[in-house]
């Protein structure tokens, strides 16, 4: 029988795209098809994909693979999903850290330690999804704006996937960065210009006929790729034994994980996976790039953009899209979004690697520093169950921490050297 | 002052499909009141109801972002290219 209706093409849209109904508008609500859509004509405000979720268990979801595929079922990807060639990220580990509880002042800390990606960043849930939706809609190149995590997730998953990739990148991210970015094959293009401004020129080629079959990731498939980030969401309350933390801290640049993190969660909570409870969201930032920190504490609920200076690359995202969310939700769950200077996320880097054994990157030492400073200011609850994001790896930004980590001494291989050298 | 304005895929309904359309004007504000002139409805999009630029709306007149410009009164000199850009995720 033939279709030809738009009924029929929604009911094959709906396959190919598991629980996913459409894409709405988060500000006005106007309701569109699944396509490389990512503003809304009448308003501009970001889509976000709808869904129709069925009946969802929490014995399905265990029985699933040890990563973010276990949630497919919470995901706009076809039900076959983990058959196909691509990164299998998440189900990273939540890692007990009651030695860093202990030096804080915290009864219950957990830290999400998504360096154990195939990437080394919690980019590769993002891309994941992105790649389906790449993949649905017949793009021939994975493309992306990053500040260096998102181009070395885009190129492998390229790569294993088998399509053409070409990544934008500041000219003057940290080598390992460019290297993972490089590594992988397909194109690396450094633009002279900070990330914002690669973002920009990355929009005005997707609206070009140079860019027509490619997926931008974090641009045309934006609303797919944000999707990624509630597997953390997922996964931090399955590992607490499907409950909720009472607060967790989450770094911010454009906003966009935390944003969907507290979507993750309030689905949980509305699909009754986990017990309806209040929980705390708050935002970290580097003071040199913290427009949202600023706005938050200025009471605003604009985000005037601001010019990076800062050693956290990944988070030198000066015009935040999901600003004014993370605002919202910060607000709405009791939360606050903080940042702290380059020598405290330097600090925090070493205290959470010399505590816990976990090697964080820039971003991880922000989003530490920031617990840290909330508990000393009394503004954790130190008795709450708490969960911090790690959400990149430290091999990638050894620069920041390298004078600060050297040998303890140089010697000869002797005996008397050792006890000369280390005798008081 | 004449200008080139690129027009985003959402918005190319209103300029039969035109990415790239001239406006007039010496500030902001003047060549999105031409440009509504020229294209009816389209100044209803970029600009909320109480006539500021919309949140999630980027508008560079040149290489610059206006909001660290002047907003709507940035100067719009000659020949200047000037982008409206919907706001993207983070990378
Ligand atoms: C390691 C790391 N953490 C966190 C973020 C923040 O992501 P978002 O833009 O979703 O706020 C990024 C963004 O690039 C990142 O690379
Ligand atoms: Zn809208």
């Amino acid at each position: 029988m033939a279709h030809t209706s738009t009924a029929a093409n929604t009911a094959a849209n709906t396959v190919e795209f598991g629980p996913a109904t459409g894409l709405s508008c988060r500000e006005c609500g106007t309701l569109y098809e699944l396509g490389p859509i990512f503003a809304c004509t009448e308003c501009f405000g970001p889509l976000e994909v709808a869904y129709e979720f069925g009946e969802i268990r929490r014995e399905d979801i265990e029985s699933g693979p040890a990563n973010i595929w276990r949630y497919r079922s919470l995901l706009p990807v076809p039900a076959d999903v983990a058959a196909k060639p691509n990164l299998q990220p998440g189900w990273t580990k939540l890692v007990k850290a009651d030695r860093l509880a202990a030096e804080l002042g915290l009864r219950s800390l957990h830290v999400k330690d998504d360096s154990g990606n195939p990437t080394h960043s919690f980019k590769d849930r993002v891309v994941s999804i992105a790649l389906e939706a790449a993949r649905n809609f017949g793009f021939h190149t994975l493309s992306c704006s990053s500040t260096g995590n998102l181009a070395g997730a885009v190129t492998a998953a390229a790569a294993r996937a088998g399509l053409d990739a070409c990544v934008f990148i500041p000219a003057d991210l940290e080598p390992a960065k460019v290297v993972m970015a490089a590594v992988y094959g397909g194109r690396l293009v450094a633009i002279d210009g900070n990330y914002d401004e690669v973002n920009r020129f990355c929009s005005e080629l997707i609206g070009d006929e140079l860019g027509e079959k490619w997926g931008f990731v974090n641009v045309n498939l934006r609303p797919f790729y944000a999707e990624g980030s509630k597997t953390l969401a997922y996964e931090i309350a399955e590992q607490l034994g499907w409950r909720l933390p009472d607060q967790i801290v989450i770094p911010v640049a454009s906003g966009s994980q935390l944003t969907k993190i507290d979507k993750g969660f309030r689905e949980l909570i509305k699909l009754g996976l986990v017990e309806d409870r209040p929980y705390r969201i708050f935002g970290a930032q580097a003071e040199g790039c913290s427009p949202v920190s600023r706005a938050f504490k200025a009471g605003q609920d604009v985000v005037q953009p601001v010019r990076p200076d800062t050693i956290a690359k990944s988070l030198a995202i000066g015009n935040p899209a999901d600003g004014p969310y993370v605002l919202d939700i910060v607000r709405r769950t009791g939360g606050a979004v903080e940042d702290v200077n380059d020598q405290e996320v330097v600090e925090a880097i070493r205290l959470l690697a010399r505590t816990e054994g976990v090697f964080a990157e820039t971003a991880g030492g922000v989003t530490v520093g920031v617990l840290r400073k909330l508990v000393r200011e009394g503004r954790l609850d130190p008795d709450a169950e708490t969960v911090v994001l790690n959400t990149g790896d430290g091999l990638k930004t050894l620069d920041a921490v390298a004078e600060h980590a050297r040998p303890t001494a140089v010697i000869r291989p002797s005996l008397d050297a050792f006890r000369a050298a280390f005798a008081n | 002052m004449s200008v080139s304005v690129r027009i985003p895929t959402i918005l190319r309904t209103y300029t039969n499909g035109a990415a790239e359309v001239s406006g007039e004007g010496g500030t902001l504000r003047e060549v999105l009141q031409k440009l509504d002139a020229d294209y009816p409805g389209i100044g209803g999009r970029i600009l909320d109801e109480t006539g500021k630029i919309r949140r999630f709306v980027n508008v560079y007149v040149g290489e610059e972002d206006v909001r660290f410009a002047d907003g709507l009164d940035t100067a719009t000199p000659d020949g200047v290219q000037i982008s409206v850009i919907p706001a993207v995720a983070g990378g």
